[in-house]
């Protein structure tokens, strides 16, 4: 289906008995400024096109005109919900290209925050996806748990939600006092919470009914779609950049990947669910084993790499976030190029959709778990 | 003194009534203005109830929640926040699209809101104490019940908004699946009680009340009752997270609070309609027979908001599937067994 700019369809493209309906940007359902475009015959969808760019924000240019160390901040506004593995995947591009070496305590710090905050981003997925499906209390019990992890980052670095703690070579502090004690409390915590979300709204038989066998998507069309993180794991490919191409610390640890059978709704949210659990083994291993020593190697204030290209990827909760970097061996990034899960994930959107009702798609939107300010950037 | 009180306003009655009844004029004018009072007491009845419903509604959730709730206006726990809610939108600009059908648009908030008030008629709060004892009270219940959705099919095609007719469609598929099952479910206890009046079902249940001879009956009736109640998980004409406010989305101000107002006001109707179907209505020991009416009315209230801030949102054709293919062969069954045994007793 082709729309003109006036919103309409092209002349002859929509059938008597359909119309379109303008979902969004201001919908409670849309995670944010998405405007989804429905073609429906009935409460029947047709067809689905997704409408980007409201959140817009030139991140790939204005980070050309700022040093490498003042481009971390800006990965935070990206995706905001989890602004740590976004730090993470920039700062280890400029570590690859400049050649710097990393402190292996600062190496299992940024594991650390890194599970964490998974943890906090999911919890964020499970509330708002409850929400999208019509319950509304499962939200803020996830909220609530959120809560504790929000509180040790600001304990770490002072800001609740953009955080800046990952740095060129390192991480900029140290635990803070009282910090594991509290992670500990956390730890011992919220494996019981995690069973009464389970008990609440996971094994519910509403909730099962609404997602089951809902916005499919294949094996093949999910890798061809380059999908990652829990949309293609759902889909039954057991891919994970943590276990598969270990970057940080990763391969000192021992965790389990869930990996889900029919792609579609159920199976994508039950794959990120359980990945809470594995976040907490990591997380519990990290305070179990970690070194002492530096937590930032010695890097240069005017920091200039060599000339060249890097790419570095990391698995954000989303999926693997992707960060191209080209120095023309000046202060400056020549070229910060950023490959975003969520933009990936929406082009599956009319895949989905296809066929399933209006309700369905908010369910949709909500298993795929997209962040609308790394979809635009 | 309240005893005394009651005998004394009933000897005024009765002397009035009895002076009036000698002219016809007097006569007319009599009844005329006995029930404008009647309509004045359940208007009062229902606002007053309503807002406590709203404050409690927002505390119960709060508690499901681990929150407070409201807690700034009115001390202590906030009690006047559905006060300062509902002055401010008597303040609100009263806006109707430019593309609204007017008359429709208009006329839809009043449409339910009487809709709502008409089940209150045969409502039995007391031995009695019932706005009219109509001799075909279950009938007359069926009928007036399901009126609320041709207001919602007015709020949503007047509107003109694609969201809001969503919505308007959604209320319409939903009646015709939950009204069969809901009034077969009302038969049962029909049945057993022999009358349709409301108030003799009430004293037929002196013994025993009819939940536990007709659970099934009950059950059916509670799930269609969610679904005449717009409420979580049937809350399908309305589905805040998909079409974000159904049927009222286009309304603001005072027409909004009539849709608002008569949401409550139906929860309280449909309620005490329960009760007095299957909770014995005002009967109970040593308490006054209205005290009883209210407590059992709350405790249903309290029951149907537990479920709503618990449970998730079903799809559409999930509703209309469980209408046709569960609920409506359990609420046949229970008819027949129940036949059955009013047959051989």
């Amino acid at each position: 289906m082709t729309i003109t700019p006036e919103f309409r369809p092209a002349p002859g493209d929509l059938e008597e008995h359909e119309f379109l309906v303008n979902m969004g940007p201001q919908h409670p359902s849309t995670h944010g400024v998405l405007r989804v475009i429905l073609r429906v015959d009935g409460e029947r969808l047709v067809d689905a096109i997704p409408d980007i760019g409201f959140l817009h924000r030139c991140f790939e240019k204005v980070a050309e005109g700022w040093t490498y160390q003042q481009v971390v901040p800006l990965t935070d506004r990206l995706d905001y919900v989890s602004a740590m593995t976004n730090e993470l995947a920039y700062v280890m591009a400029v570590e690859k290209l400049a050649g710097i070496e990393v402190p292996e305590r600062a190496q299992w710090l940024r594991v650390l925050v890194a599970e964490l905050q998974r943890i906090a981003s999911h919890l964020v997925w499970f509330g708002t996806f409850a929400l999208d499906l019509g319950a509304t209390t499962p939200f803020l019990y996830a909220i609530r748990e959120r809560e504790h992890i929000l509180d040790l980052f600001e304990a770490l670095c002072g800001a609740r939600l953009t955080y800046s703690y990952m740095r060129i070579g390192g991480v900029r502090g140290d635990l803070p006092p009282g910090f594991v004690g509290k992670t500990r409390e956390f730890l011992k915590l919220m494996p019981s919470r995690l069973r009464e979300y389970e008990n609440l709204f996971m094994r519910n038989r509403i909730f099962e009914n609404r997602t089951k066998g809902i916005g499919r998507v294949t094996a093949e069309e999910a890798v061809a779609y380059g999908a990652s993180g829990p949309t293609l794991r759902g889909s039954g490919v057991d891919w994970d950049l943590r276990r598969d191409e270990p970057y940080s610390a990763y391969d000192r640890f021992e965790f389990g990947v869930p990996v889900g059978q029919s792609g579609d709704v159920y199976d994508r949210a039950v794959c990120r669910f359980k990945e809470m659990y594995e976040s907490l083994k990591i997380v519990e291993q990290v305070l179990d084993g970690l070194p002492e020593g530096d937590v930032r190697a010695k890097v240069p204030r005017v920091l200039k790499p060599p000339a060249g290209d890097v790419y570095t990827r990391v698995e954000s909760p989303r999926g693997e976030v992707g960060v191209y970097l080209v120095s023309d061996g000046g202060p400056k990034p020549y070229r910060v190029k950023w490959r975003a899960p969520s933009f990936a994930h929406l082009r599956l959107l009319p895949v989905m959709a296809k066929g399933h009702m209006v309700a369905d798609i908010v369910a949709i939107i909500g298993s795929i778990d997209i962040i609308l300010g790394e979809v635009d950037r | 003194m309240p005893a005394d009180l009651g005998a004394f306003l009933q000897g005024v009655f009765d002397q009035v009534h009895l002076w009036a009844s000698q002219s016809p004029f007097w006569s007319a004018l009599f009844s005329l203005g006995w029930g404008i009072v009647k309509v004045i007491l359940v208007l009062g009845f229902i606002i007053v109830n309503v807002l406590v419903l709203v404050w409690l509604e927002r505390k119960f959730s709060g508690r499901v929640q681990s929150r407070l709730g409201p807690m700034r206006v009115g001390r202590p726990h906030g009690w006047a926040q559905t006060i300062a809610d509902m002055i401010k939108l008597l303040g609100k600009e009263d806006i109707v699209p430019r593309a609204a059908d007017k008359a429709l648009f208009v006329i839809a908030p009043v449409v339910i809101f009487t809709a709502t008030m008409l089940v209150y008629v045969v409502v039995p709060m007391g031995p009695r104490t019932i706005v009219s004892d109509l001799n075909i009270g279950v009938l007359y219940l069926a009928a007036a019940a399901s009126f609320t959705v041709i207001s919602v099919l007015m709020a949503g095609w007047g509107s003109s908004s694609k969201w809001s007719l969503l919505g308007a469609l959604r209320g319409a598929a939903m009646l015709v699946s939950y009204e069969v099952p809901m009034v077969l479910a009302v038969i049962g206890v029909v049945l057993l009680s022999g009358t349709l009046s409301t108030n003799a079902i009430v004293e037929s249940q002196s013994g025993l009340w009819y939940i536990l001879v007709q659970p099934i009956g009950f059950l059916v009736f509670l799930a269609a009752l969610f679904a005449e109640l717009n409420r979580v998980p049937f809350d399908l004409a309305e589905a805040e997270s998909e079409l974000v406010s159904g049927f009222n989305i286009e309304y603001s101000g005072l027409r909004f609070a009539f849709f608002f107002l008569a949401e409550y006001a139906n929860l309280l109707a449909l309620s005490a309609i329960a009760v007095t179907l299957y909770f014995g209505g005002w009967q109970g020991p040593f308490l006054p027979p209205f005290v009883w009416f209210m407590l059992k009315t709350y405790g249903f209230i309290l029951l149907v908001m537990w479920i709503r801030w618990t449970l998730p949102r079903v799809r559409v054709d999930q509703l209309l599937e469980f209408g046709w293919k569960v609920l409506l062969p359990a609420a046949l069954v229970n008819l027949a067994v129940t036949g059955v045994y009013v047959l051989l007793t």
